[in-house]
């Protein structure tokens, strides 16, 4: 297995599968789940927006933009 | 379950009303356009009661010629709410909303190229046991994408029929009308995808709430589910007893399921992916499609910005300034419709109702139409293309500074032309609380209707010729910084202060770029200008007859004089003896620091119904005729305090600048903030906040600048 890496540090272009998202009451981040980012999911960092932020992720065959204070609680691993 | 069954099967046989079918599925899965093609001009448009969010109904017919109502929900990710809109799909769904019958049966739309996300709201609705079809939308996007889905194993799976369309071009419109006209089954649902552990835990809790009478006692399993994993603790139809104990119960099965939450997402997608294996093709990594080569131009560094700058400039242009010939047509046109009423009807209180309130207030009304109609159209493009989430993403950087999301940036910049149809474009903003804010500081935005009122200030405080006109620019330039800064200010302490927590969550979609469907771009501007005229016009109408009667009563003791300049100054005194004129002695007290005298005391009571009454009301006073400001401007220069000073020095003329700048004077824009936050709270609230920050501001410009020597 290859170093851990959070969403929020992958540069535009690189990607992996979501090895970790942190449980529990944090209804952001289970909406984040529930929009298809669950642990096994792969997923692609399409761009960053010019200001740096929000990001553009590629996930389950289409694009979802989300700030980078979100996509830090993301663990990815490099395929 | 079969409490659900039965209950929905005793209302099947019913046969008195029309069944009652109901549109679902996630954000920009194409409902609303399949509600438009099924119901064509049979619909219209309400708020569910209590919140702000639209109900959309129409009715269509089966090919038997049998009547259906259908109600076009809004679209929603998950029945595990997390917004009012999602609230309501829950609660109707659930049978729990006492306006809105339980459907009789489900319309399922799913986005086609994004069938795992969709599946996911899909197979949730589908366990609630409706009779359901699923329509499979944008098949096209998919196979642009080369994903190949198969849609007889797919509805083998689901256990209910799948109807792929396009419906933007009218693909499958004929075979959605076939299956609703055929009997729809409930799909089979003999296992949820809840792990077994979790599932026990549930049906407890359900046998809690049933107990304690929270819910009813026939409730399936899912109705205390998805009530307590909506963390907002306002429900619709829960006592404010009962809510305690939906949080308690959820607590309790987050002390004994940690993450119970995140299992039952991770386990549905687990079923989803088991659905679709097979069923689904696709390339094993993204094509580069027509959408990537776009954005990298729309969404590049330097580009993106440029690109988005020149959209948002030709929008701002196009409200602002094309607007202008028809608005100048309805003011010609509410100007002979006056003349002529004057010419066929006798003198009198009558005419001068008609003529003056009643006239005025339709044209006041009838007016912001041309610019709805434009930013309706603009904001219609942007949404059918997907150019809109191309914004959001640009600026939510920008706008999170203050703590509100790039989806707020459009309605705040069309504010600048209006606030009008910029609150009303408050509609495409998600979360409740950055709509409120955004709705909030919009007429901060110094708006066309403050140039009057700042061309008439600039004129009176440099009296003299030799004043360069780019002085006078920098100084316009400064009342626009001034509310700019104002709003973020605002935006900010109202983002920290307010009760509703912590911000929601800004994810956003980026949909594949389309060509936009005109049609539909179309019927959105009318929709948006008829809610305007019926909702808000009334009020506006409304309040502005109320506003001419306080000008107009009491009326002087003699008559109007027969003389021309007679005339003139006779109304003059008519205004400062009626109710708004007596107003503004009452109220010279609360702004002699600021400067003012009771005229303009006058003049900021009458033009409370639009800024730009401010010229016309001061010209009334001061008893000149005619539009220039010339004349007006001169008489001002002259005006003096009982004592000798001049009334209109320069610090007082910035004064009432930036008054203007800070204050709501605007009916359209209360009547508008009414509507669009369904009550009289948040309109009253921005009165008193904009008016309070217009005094104070102008009181630390006047004695700030008598203080040093102006």
């Amino acid at each position: 297995m290859s170093a851990e890496k959070l969403l929020s540090d992958l540069a535009a272009g690189a990607g992996g599968v979501i090895s970790d998202i942190p449980v529990g009451h944090d209804e952001h981040i289970t909406r984040l789940r529930e929009l298809g980012l669950v642990p096994g999911t792969k997923i692609r960092v399409v761009r960053r927006a010019p200001m740096g932020d929000p990001i553009e992720v590629s996930v389950r065959g289409s694009r979802l933009a989300m700030r980078r204070s979100e996509a830090r609680h993301i663990h990815i691993t490099a395929e | 379950m079969s409490a659900t069954a039965s209950a929905s099967e005793s209302r099947m046989r019913q046969p008195a009303r029309e069944p009652v079918f109901a549109l679902v599925g996630n954000p920009n899965s194409g409902k609303s356009t399949i509600f438009n093609a099924l119901t064509g001009l049979k619909q219209k448009v309400a708020n569910y009661p209590g919140v702000t969010v639209e109900k959309r109904e129409g009715t269509c017919f089966n090919q038997h010629g049998k009547r259906i109502r259908l109600i076009d929900l809004p679209g929603t990710y998950s029945l595990n709410a997390r917004s009012p809109d999602e609230a309501v799909v829950r609660d109707v769904l659930l049978g729990r909303r006492t306006d809105t019958p339980r459907p009789d049966a489900v319309i399922l739309v799913a986005d086609a190229s994004n069938v795992e996300r969709n599946l996911y709201l899909a197979t949730q609705v589908l366990e609630l046991g409706l009779p359901s079809l699923l329509v499979l939308n944008m098949t096209d996007v998919a196979e642009a994408k080369q994903w190949r889905i198969d849609v007889e194993k797919l509805s083998q799976r689901l256990g209910v029929p799948v109807v792929p369309m396009q419906a933007t071009f009218g693909k499958g419109l004929l075979e959605l009308k076939a299956a609703i006209s055929r009997e729809l089954q409930k799909a089979d649902n003999k296992v949820l995808p809840i792990p077994p552990d979790i599932l026990e835990g549930l049906q407890q809790t359900r046998a809690d709430l049933v107990r304690s009478g929270t819910v009813a006692e026939n409730a399936s399993l899912l109705e205390p589910l998805y009530l307590i994993s909506d963390h907002d603790p306002a429900h619709y139809g829960i006592e404010d007893s009962q809510v305690n104990r939906l949080a308690a119960a959820h607590d309790d099965l987050e002390n004994k399921f940690p993450g119970w939450e995140d299992r039952l997402a991770a386990s549905r997608y687990e079923a989803v992916e088991k659905l679709l294996l097979g069923a689904l093709r696709r390339p094993e990594c993204d094509e580069s499609t027509t959408t990537d080569r776009l954005d990298s131009v729309f969404l590049h560094p330097v580009w993106g910005g440029v690109c988005m700058g020149a959209i948002m400039l030709g929008v701002f242009y196009m409200i602002f300034s094309v607007a202008e010939g028809p608005m100048d047509w309805i003011d010609q046109i509410t100007g002979l419709a006056g003349g002529w009423i004057e010419s066929i009807m006798p003198g009198g209180d009558l005419r001068d109702l008609i003529v003056n309130g009643v006239i005025v207030g339709v044209g006041g009304v009838v007016k912001f139409l041309p610019q709805i109609l434009l930013l309706f159209f603009f904001i219609g493009m942007m949404e059918d293309t997907g150019y809109m989430a191309r914004v959001a993403f640009i600026m939510d950087k920008f706008m999170g500074r203050v703590g509100l999301n790039g989806r707020s940036f459009v309605p705040f910049f069309s504010s600048y032309a209006c606030a009008v149809p910029g609150i009303m474009a408050t509609r495409t903003i998600a979360s409740p609380k950055d709509r409120l804010i955004t709705i909030l500081i919009a007429p901060l935005a110094s708006c066309s209707a403050r140039l009057p009122v700042y061309t008439l200030m600039i004129a009176a405080m440099f009296p003299a010729s030799g004043v360069s006109t780019l002085n006078k620019a920098l100084l316009m330039l400064g009342m626009y910084v001034l509310g700019t800064g104002g709003a973020f200010a605002f935006a900010w302490l109202f983002n920290r202060t307010m009760a509703k927590g912590r911000s929601s969550l800004m994810v956003l979609e980026m949909p594949t770029y389309k060509r936009p469907a005109l049609k539909h771009v179309a019927r959105y501007m009318l929709e948006r200008a008829k809610l305007f005229l019926v909702r808000a016009g009334t009020v506006i109408l409304g309040l502005s007859i109320l506003l001419w009667a306080a000008k107009t009563y009491p009326k002087l003791s003699t008559p109007e004089p027969a003389d021309a300049a007679a005339k003139i100054e006779y109304r003059s005194s008519q205004l400062s003896h009626s109710i708004a004129g007596r107003a503004g002695h009452f109220i010279e007290p609360v702004i002699k620091p600021l400067g003012y005298d009771w005229k303009i005391g006058i003049g900021l009571i009458s033009s409370f119904a639009a800024r730009e009454f401010f010229v016309s009301t001061m010209s009334i006073i001061y008893a000149v005729e005619g539009e220039d400001i010339e004349p007006l401007k001169a008489k001002l220069a002259a005006d003096k305090w009982p004592d000798g000073r001049p009334i209109f020095t320069p610090l007082v003329c910035l004064s009432l600048m930036v008054f203007y700048v800070f204050a709501m004077q605007c009916l359209s824009t209360v009547a508008v903030v009414k509507r669009e936050t369904n009550g009289w709270k948040w309109p009253l609230f921005q009165i008193v906040y904009m008016t309070g920050a217009a005094w104070l501001a102008s009181f630390v410009v006047y004695q700030g600048g008598k203080l040093i020597g102006f």
